[in-house]
């Protein structure tokens, strides 16, 4: 994960609090789901980052995790064929575990 | 499975080669989420 993007969170979670945060992913495969998934709830794999070491245990969800909550016109608009192209059980599975780990580490 | 965004703080972490920063925020605000932060990044 970029490490500006890393920064940012690692502040966002010290102004607001790691339970208010919610993060969601916009990764095309399940790898980099997994490693964005993982910086964000575990800490940084590749130790580069504000996030190494750092167990923030944010919420994440995968965006294709949202179709249920986003109005269907929207949902159509902007994310449409994007859902159709993905590998959505592989994302969804990658982030939910990385999820279940952030639980059971809290 | 994500119930509900309303109230919360939404970091959207977009992919170039997958969905986008600002697609996430539209449709985090659409459900009622409040975008704190929003990215695309290139996964290398």
């Amino acid at each position: 994960m970029d490490l500006r993007s890393q920064e940012t969170i690692l502040r966002l979670a010290e102004e607001h609090g790691p339970q208010s945060l919610v993060v969601i992913l916009g990764a095309p495969d399940p790898e980099s789901a997994e490693i964005a998934a993982e910086t964000v709830v575990l800490g940084d794999p590749a130790y580069a980052g504000a996030l190494a070491g750092v167990q923030l245990g944010l919420e994440v969800y995968h965006v294709l995790e949202l179709q249920e909550v986003t109005p269907a016109e929207v949902w159509e608009e902007h994310v449409g064929v994007m859902a159709d192209v993905l590998d959505a059980s592989g994302l969804t599975t990658a982030v939910a575990g990385i999820r279940e780990q952030g639980a059971a580490n809290s | 499975m994500l119930t509900d965004l309303k109230g919360r703080k939404v970091v959207a972490l977009g992919e170039r080669d997958g969905v986008s920063g600002p697609t996430i925020a539209a449709c985090v605000e659409a459900a009622g989420g409040e975008v704190a932060f929003v990215a695309t990044e290139c996964f290398v």
